[in-house]
């Protein structure tokens, strides 16, 4: 049966055929346990190294592969494909790098980038707090000059990776009364004066990753941790978060395709009323919407991915698009998987009520797909005002 | 090892169907190998990841080298994928045939022209023909030590050997060794690495060469069918049958027991 021509490079097809490798041999032997244990994932991190995938988006100038944001959904298709646990981690360290790759100056760049392009150190990035997440504006954290120094206070919440990560990129305010503009990006290390963590969060799913919350006391940091120009902290994060939506999008594209791989073999061999379940038109046609839906969710990814590296500077619209539309199918598609596997699909012994658990997050974190839907909505809205 | 030198490691590993995808001729009694996949056999990976494992720890450079057809170029550019330095087919129409006596004597010439060789792992056996007898001949027309079985390494002295856990049918020997050693791997010795993208991407335009017996300078008569004796009549597993006993008591009542059963046996 013909598959999609997506007219992959050979590289590219080495990526694919690599992360896959990783995503079978490493990942989910393991992923039930480290489901169980909410144990980190630092084994298959090292896999991950050794293979040179944290490199991936990474210039080759400091060690990596100069890849884009295809290439980085690629990778991240495959690995969830076993886990979105373990590949959150992974995604994690670029979201919190990529900041530093498109803002970073020449010694910042020197200093970080070839420690995460070879797996050295994981990187994170802080932006939620208690109460600021849909509106990111909301941040209490503040950075205040002194002398040679920046001094932070306040607490982050939610960040993947925290106390596991060892570099951190922090958007703090500077400037209370310049709104949009009052923002600056930091990157601050474990170890750092003042800097700690708070307890690990236990989660419905995606319980691999690390989650907790940073909290900063009178953390002292050198001047020279300043990311780009005072001020652009939340220039730097919407496009960070720009770049990496179509990851979450390539992340859901993974995990739907496991969820459907289950499906389908299941529905092979589980027998009712003398015949295989698959048979039927009712199961027929549920793995006929999800098989439809994930095609047209890669391709949706692998389109807009090409887009931005195409140099494509106005991204937002289709950066959450790229992100939207794979999510909710993945949340559908795992919900529908524990459906055919019915009773069994509940059992902790199959993997789909895991897949389902862990889907829901999509739907959540890098902007809900309600401020995704906004995002697309007033992109409308100023596209045809110019008309 | 001595300093300032290049430390030379070799790898044999051999291309084998793919188990999983390999289909039984019910009428003949024979495997169909028409259109089944080649892999590298599985305790070969542990035999790669061991002469990496060397190398990261003492500086080297490893060089697979594997005996078969021609297309066996890809078992090489796998294992460079894997982080192994270059690689060598062996392959000539003048080898088809051979059996474990006339493997050992070809890749032995091959390996001897790579020059110095300080350590060659083997996996423990291939799991098509399942005879193990690969690694040790080849450490006997080496003439090098050779250590069978192993399950544990660790480099002793700075580099000058390995102290190595050998398995035995009832236990297990801790032997130290000082390089030049054959090692062949057990699949409990470690677990083998994922490919690396730059690796891969190295592997895919390395120039791999290939090379017949006049090239390692072979003599015809011990290489393919006629350099093979081997007749194989009948295959199955050899039953292990040495029976031992404990002697307990004082030493002295042990020296006792123990030439009572000597001369019982009739050695003294």
């Amino acid at each position: 049966m013909a598959k999609v021509n997506y007219f992959l490079t050979e590289e590219q097809q080495m990526i694919v055929d690599l992360a896959y490798q990783i995503a079978v041999e490493k990942i989910i032997p393991v992923r039930a346990r480290l489901d169980e244990t909410e144990e980190f994932p630092w084994d298959i991190m090292k896999d991950l190294a050794q293979a040179d995938l944290f490199g991936l988006y990474i210039p080759e100038q400091y060690g990596g592969l100069g890849g884009g944001c295809f290439e980085n959904c690629l990778a991240v298709e495959q690995l969830a494909y076993g886990c979105i646990a373990v590949t959150t981690t992974f995604a994690a360290s670029a979201l919190g790098a990529y900041p530093i790759v498109l803002f970073g100056n020449e010694d910042q760049k020197e200093r970080y980038l070839p420690d995460i392009a070879s797996g050295k150190r994981l990187a994170a990035f802080g932006l939620t707090e208690a109460g600021a997440g849909s509106d990111a504006a909301g941040i209490k954290t503040t950075a205040v000059e002194d002398g040679d120094y920046w001094v932070l206070n306040g607490t982050k919440q939610w960040i993947t990776n925290g106390g596991e990560a060892e570099i951190y990129t922090i958007i703090a305010l500077t400037d209370k009364n310049k709104g949009a503009r009052g923002a600056s990006a930091f990157i601050v290390e474990k170890g750092d004066e003042g800097f700690s963590f708070g307890k690990k969060e236990k989660k419905m799913g995606l319980r691999a990753s690390a989650t907790r919350e940073l909290v900063f006391n009178d953390c002292r940091i050198p001047k020279d941790r300043l990311l780009g120009r005072r001020g652009a902290g939340f220039i730097i994060a919407m496009k960070t978060l720009d770049l990496a939506r179509p990851g979450i999008g390539a992340i859901a594209v993974g995990l739907s395709q496991a969820a459907l791989d289950e499906s389908v073999n299941y529905a092979r061999q589980r027998v009712q009323f003398g015949q295989p379940i698959i048979s039927f038109q009712a199961i027929q046609h549920m793995l006929a919407d999800m098989a439809t839906q994930i095609e047209a969710s890669r391709a949706l990814v692998y389109a807009i991915a090409r887009t931005i590296d195409a140099g494509e500077k106005d991204i937002s619209k289709l950066s959450a698009m790229a992100k939207l539309f794979p999510t909710d199918v993945a949340m559908k598609v795992t919900t529908d998987a524990v459906q055919i596997l019915g009773g069994y699909g509940y059992m902790k012994e199959y993997p789909v009520e895991k897949m389902m658990r862990d889907a829901k997050i999509l739907q959540i974190y890098e902007g809900t797909n309600q401020i995704q839907r906004n995002v697309i909505g007033q992109a409308l809205n100023k596209e045809y005002a110019r008309k | 090892m001595p300093e300032n030198k290049v430390m030379n490691i070799v790898v044999c590993i051999k291309q084998v169907p793919d188990a999983e995808s390999v289909k039984w001729d019910h009428k003949t009694g024979t495997l169909i190998r028409d259109g089944v996949k080649s892999v590298i056999n599985p305790f070969d990976y542990h035999a790669i990841e061991a002469a990496l494992t060397l190398k990261d720890e003492l500086g080297a450079k490893v060089t697979a080298i594997t005996m078969g057809p021609p297309q066996a170029e890809e078992a090489i550019r796998e294992a460079m994928s894997m982080g192994v330095d270059e690689g060598v087919v062996v392959s000539d129409r003048a080898f088809a045939g051979s059996d474990t006596l006339a493997t050992t004597y070809t890749l032995s010439k091959a390996i001897k022209r790579l020059g110095e060789v300080h350590a060659v792992f083997c996996g423990k056996q291939a799991i098509d023909g399942d005879t193990a007898q690969v690694g040790p001949g080849l450490a006997v027309r080496l003439g090098i030590p050779c250590v069978t079985y192993v399950s544990e390494m660790e480099v002793i002295d700075g580099g000058r050997g390995l102290r190595l856990k050998r398995m035995r049918e009832d236990g297990f020997d801790v032997v130290e060794v000082d390089f030049p050693v054959l090692v062949t791997t057990l699949s409990t010795l470690n677990t083998p690495r994922v490919p690396s993208l730059k690796a891969k991407m190295r592997a895919r335009k390395a120039k791999i060469p290939v090379w017949g017996a006049s090239d390692i300078g072979a003599d015809e008569k011990r290489i393919g069918l006629n350099g093979s004796p081997t007749k194989v009549h009948s295959t199955y597993i050899p039953k292990f049958e040495a029976k031992r006993e404990f002697l307990e008591g004082s030493p002295e009542d042990q020296v006792d027991a123990l030439i009572t059963r000597l001369k019982e046996a009739g050695v003294i």
